[in-house]
């Protein structure tokens, strides 16, 4: 990361950079807050700073001074947490569908002509018909299988505060009816969404439900591809969960730290550095005017359409209460796709039990 | 003797200095009486294990049991005061829905892999112990599973036991069978980690075996076999009872580990699907650590709860070899 060194250095500070995986990256984190040793710049998981926010870890934004004001308000929504700010995003992904051209040619489909689930249902049958595989997704009992079955939820106007909704129900009953007739790969049951973009990439599917993050795999994969939005039940593109990064500021004992600190937040999110950053990582810019300039690559503006109707896992207020709903959702998930239960009965006992986790919020 | 001293200077300088106060500092005063020194001396030799005990063994023990016993939010695991609430935790994990799946889980988990990797580790063993040409090699392939990284193999299984695109699935087909959902089918899970961890505890079985076969005189076999005794009788009557002290050590060890297995059942099933596969080791990990919400206190009161299990097997075993200095 040199573009660390150089804020560091324009900072006049000498930055000492530590990784750690996602829910590794979480509890190392309490941790150091609990010893009193936070970092002075921490980058996060989106969902995870609602949670750092209400341990007490980070600093809002009235309390140092990062300027969030031209971060579109969807991406940002993460990041709020009764009525606070904390941090700012650096870079956004989502999930879209990527197909495979030659199998949907060949199987006659027209994926300009996909808008709602009938649409996508029909397609998967006659590229089921015609002997290939339909479509690959991550369905694992982890945040991740959430993260991958929260467009069709949202895309059938269910909300997160009733999993049992009809609309909830009818979602869940979409993947479990794929599931049953083969157009879903029974290991998507397990697979991350690592290993489901492994089996699109074999060239075998017709369509793989995956994030911006793949764009440079896609390119590697050796057959023509595209991207449409993920459709909603009624037709129209569905609200995608927003995936990506905050930079944050943790609080910190000696005050007198934050003037630097700021200073190098402000050159990581500066316009510029943003733009490389987010060019790098296969994010979207979370700000106008750095998405103005991605549109001029044309793999690009699908994404940025997808990145501005998508929707914070977190946001509706949810915060810390998201993750014990979320376990809920995946877990119904996997009850519906294994035959354990009926989506009806999977979606109305997550339900309760996630009512019984927030206390019934 | 000054040396000696000399290493109780040490322990004071750490931040455990809590768990270091509890041995008792020499004075110099003691030094001048006799038979204070040479008690000195003893608290001085004792030191190094006792502070190492104390600071890598108790202290850990004891958080996590504080851990259990208090109300932890993110908040108050950041910011201490986090209220003491007594056995609720306990009471959560046990009307939790995981509870009672999570336990017969373990428990089927951990007989069954011990039953089959004993089973299978003894019948190697006394294959090998024959000695025959390229034996010693053999013996030396079995170890492979022991000495991967149990990421390496815990993923392999895992891609061998794939619905879609497995090499087990792709056999079953050729020989005509319909395919099995190996970690996708809440019915076969479980098994499937089973079979996982069996083929990863054999190594430690047969080695152990093996040892306590080689130890054996080969004269008491000649001397069954005088008496008209069948290779049946003489594992029976001979074999058999001469490894019961090797045999409860490779039980309770196997238990002990089996027990707390995690990372196998983590990398291939993550307990799921649906829970189908969680275990008290799996389930701990998720409440504390595999979801984006903390959940402390219930966690830590799962993996108490896993050393309690571990402390009675413990128990039972001291029990059983006190009976065999006994008799």
């Amino acid at each position: 990361m040199n573009l660390l060194n150089s804020c560091g250095a324009s900072a006049g500070a000498k930055i000492k950079r530590t990784g750690y995986d996602t829910t590794a990256l979480l509890s190392q984190t309490l941790l150091s807050a609990q010893q009193g040793n936070s970092p002075d710049v921490l980058i996060v998981d989106n969902p995870v700073v609602s949670t750092l926010a209400d341990a007490g870890v980070l600093a809002s934004n009235d309390q140092d001074s990062i300027d969030a004001s031209a971060v579109a308000p969807n991406l940002l929504a993460a990041g709020v947490l009764n009525g606070k700010t904390y941090g700012i995003p650096i870079g956004a992904n989502t999930l879209a569908l990527y197909y495979n051209k030659t199998i949907l040619s060949a199987a006659g489909v027209d994926p300009s002509t996909i808008k709602s689930w009938a649409d996508l249902t029909a397609a998967l049958a006659k590229v089921k018909a015609a002997g290939k595989g339909g479509i690959t997704l991550s369905a694992i009992g982890t945040e991740e299988g959430s993260f991958q079955f929260l467009p069709w939820f949202w895309g059938s106007g269910a909300n997160l505060t009733n999993l049992a909704s009809t609309q909830g129900v009818a979602a869940l009953q979409l993947w479990t009816s794929w599931m049953k007739a083969g157009y879903v790969p029974n290991a998507a049951i397990q697979d991350t969404q690592t290993t489901s973009w492994a089996e699109f990439a074999t060239g075998k599917y017709a369509f793989a439900e995956n994030g911006t993050w793949q764009l440079a795999n896609a390119e590697k994969a050796g057959f023509a591809y595209g991207i449409i939005p993920i459709p909603s039940m009624a037709g129209g593109v569905a609200p995608a969960p927003t995936g990506g990064e905050f930079v944050t500021i943790p609080l910190q004992k000696d005050t007198s730290r934050y003037p630097t600190t700021e200073k190098i937040v402000s050159c990581l999110t500066s316009a510029d550095n943003a733009f490389n950053t987010d060019t790098t990582l296969g994010y979207i810019g979370v700000t106008a005017a750095v998405q103005q300039k991605q549109a001029t690559n044309p793999q690009l503006p699908v994404w940025i359409s997808a990145v501005a109707a998508a929707k914070g896992r977190t946001s509706d207020n949810l915060g810390t209460n998201y993750p014990k709903i979320s376990q809920q959702l995946w877990t119904a998930v996997q009850n519906a796709l294994t035959g354990a239960k009926s989506p009806t009965a999977a979606m109305s006992t997550a339900q309760s039990a996630a009512a019984a986790a927030t206390g019934g919020k | 003797m000054s040396d000696t001293t000399g290493i109780q200077a040490h322990p004071s300088q750490r931040d455990g200095g809590g768990a270091a106060a509890a041995v008792p500092p020499p004075s110099a005063r003691d030094r001048s009486r006799k038979p204070a020194a040479s008690q000195l001396a003893a608290w001085a030799f004792l030191a190094p294990v006792t502070i190492y005990l104390l600071l890598f063994y108790a202290y850990p023990l004891y958080r996590s049991l504080d851990l259990s016993l208090r109300n932890y939010t993110v908040r108050s695991f950041v910011h201490g005061h986090a209220p003491f609430s007594g056995l609720k935790n306990y009471r959560i994990d046990i009307r939790d829905p995981t509870f009672t799946p999570a336990l017969l889980h373990t428990l089927i988990f951990t007989l069954v892999s011990i039953a089959f990797q004993f089973v299978i580790g003894l019948g190697l063993a006394m294959f090998f112990v024959q000695h025959f040409k390229l034996s010693a090699t053999l013996r030396a392939l079995f170890l492979v599973p022991w000495l991967l990284p149990l990421i390496v193999s815990a993923s392999t299984w895992s891609w061998m036991l794939n619905s879609d695109s497995g090499v087990v699935n792709s056999a079953l087909h050729r020989f005509g069978f319909a395919p099995v959902n190996w970690l996708t089918a809440p019915k076969w899970a479980l098994v499937s980690v089973i079979i996982a961890n069996i083929w990863i505890g054999i190594p430690f079985n047969l080695v152990l075996m093996y040892s306590g076969l080689q130890a054996i005189s080969p004269d008491i076999y000649e001397a069954a076999a005088l008496d008209g005794a069948n290779g049946w009788q003489r594992f029976w009557r001979v074999t058999f009872p001469l490894l019961r002290p090797v045999t409860a050590v490779t039980l309770l060890l196997g238990l002990v580990y089996t027990l707390k297995v995690f990372d196998i059942i983590w990398i291939m099933t993550r307990g799921g699907p649906a829970g189908a596969s969680t275990t008290f080791a799996t389930w701990s990990y998720q409440l504390s650590f595999g979801n984006l919400l903390p959940a402390f206190g219930p966690g830590a009161a799962v993996a108490n709860m896993l050393i309690v299990m571990t402390l009675i097997f413990g128990f039972v075993y001291f029990r059983i070899q006190r009976k065999q200095l006994e008799s």
